[in-house]
């Protein structure tokens, strides 16, 4: 589902597939605490970047919100 | 927030170093980590042949990918597991990589090459997959680095993984294992081989932000027999530790590396001898422990 221009899409597929629409201009920061994500354990993808907490997001854009924990050992 | 290096736009912030990077900077970074690692540990030279162990998962794959670009002689060593999908996804991602890089890699199948699967082992065994699994993946790891002649044998255990296992060795006192916890386990004439871990000094955040910075596509999903594992509710309680006190994690692991390991090294002595059946090294008299567990689950069927 691609994003609205009048929402900002934010995804994760892991543990499970979840998704979110969400209004307005904000900080990845706000996202991820209105998401109850501690930023210390995800990366934020855009197109082919990395957003940091401070970085603003806009209505029309997508994120992936990717857990970076991994339960198994190597 | 701009880059601590060039003032250019971030794409990672490092709350535990106070700075943030670039692409460029980061990948600088990542890998003066990881060669410090190796430098600080001696984990091995340019002439030495290194095993990497690959799951198709992010740590081992970008630990395989960095090595080659410092120009090791790294292969790869992926054990397929035998569980289902996820199994399948995971050799994709390394076969993938390998055909992408022309790099070697030795194959496994537990099905195939020992007769049984995690999945049909947890099972018949009445344990959590992961006992059989990490049995099996030691095993395998070491028998085939003793057969292929490397040197050592490099794992994808990054900080995370290894402040996870120290809190749970603490938390239980598990005095042999915190004297077996080192970024290098030196070999055993008795037959084990050096065991490394390079990525040791970078948080998985980092290795994950390297694989996808880098364009090292790996298997996202979790393994479904590890959801729930008691080492990711270690993982996310540090990480909660650690945004309130950011640097507490390599606090806690380089600590116990530097005033606390010595400690416990002597509870690791121990004797080995050859298993009876494959010959590879063990503890016990008689059968080894993979040998015991395989010879009772292909019995248990027949």
């Amino acid at each position: 589902m691609p994003a609205s221009q009048n929402s900002i899409r934010v995804f994760m597929t892991i543990p499970q597939r979840r998704e979110w629409e969400l209004h307005g201009r904000q900080s990845v920061r706000k996202i991820l605490r209105q998401l109850d994500l501690n930023p210390e354990g995800v990366i934020v993808i855009h197109h082919d970047t990395l957003l940091t907490p401070d970085e603003m997001v806009e209505n029309g854009m997508e994120i992936e919100v990717r857990s970076a924990i991994s339960g198994g050992l190597p | 927030m701009k880059c601590t290096k060039c003032g250019g736009r971030a794409v990672i912030d490092l709350k535990r170093h106070n700075s943030g990077f670039c692409k460029e900077h980061f990948f600088e970074y990542f890998e003066n980590q990881v060669r410090k690692a190796i430098d600080e540990f001696s984990m091995f030279g340019l002439r030495d042949r290194i095993l990497v162990a690959v799951s198709g998962g992010k740590d081992s794959l970008v630990l395989w990918d960095v090595l080659m670009r410092f120009g090791y002689q790294a292969d790869g060593l992926y054990i397929d597991l035998g569980i289902g999908e996820y199994s399948s996804a995971s050799s994709q991602k390394v076969r993938d990589f390998v055909l992408a890089r022309q790099a070697n890699l030795r194959h496994v199948s537990l099905e195939q090459d020992y007769g049984y699967g995690v999945p049909e082992a947890a099972r018949r065994l009445r344990r959590a997959a992961c006992s059989p699994c990490g049995l099996s993946k030691r095993y395998i790891f070491n028998r085939e680095a003793l057969e292929g002649s490397y040197d050592v044998l490099a794992t994808g255990h990054n900080l995370d993984d290894e402040a996870a296992v120290l809190f749970g060795n603490v938390l239980r006192w598990n005095t042999g294992y915190l004297g077996r916890q080192y970024p290098v386990l030196e070999e055993d004439p008795g037959g084990l081989v050096r065991k490394v871990k390079p990525l040791i000094r970078l948080t998985e955040r980092e290795t994950a932000a390297y694989a996808v910075l880098q364009g090292v596509d790996y298997i996202v999903e979790e393994c479904p027999k590890a959801i729930g594992a008691r080492t990711t509710l270690y993982k996310q309680l540090l990480n909660d530790l650690e945004i309130q006190s950011p640097g507490s994690k390599q606090q806690f692991l380089y600590g116990f590396y530097e005033r606390g390991h010595d400690s416990f090294e002597a509870s690791r002595d121990v004797a080995l001898t050859p298993c009876t059946e494959c010959g590879q090294p063990t503890t016990r008299e008689g059968l080894c422990a993979f040998c015991q567990v395989r010879s009772r689950l292909l019995t248990v069927r027949a």
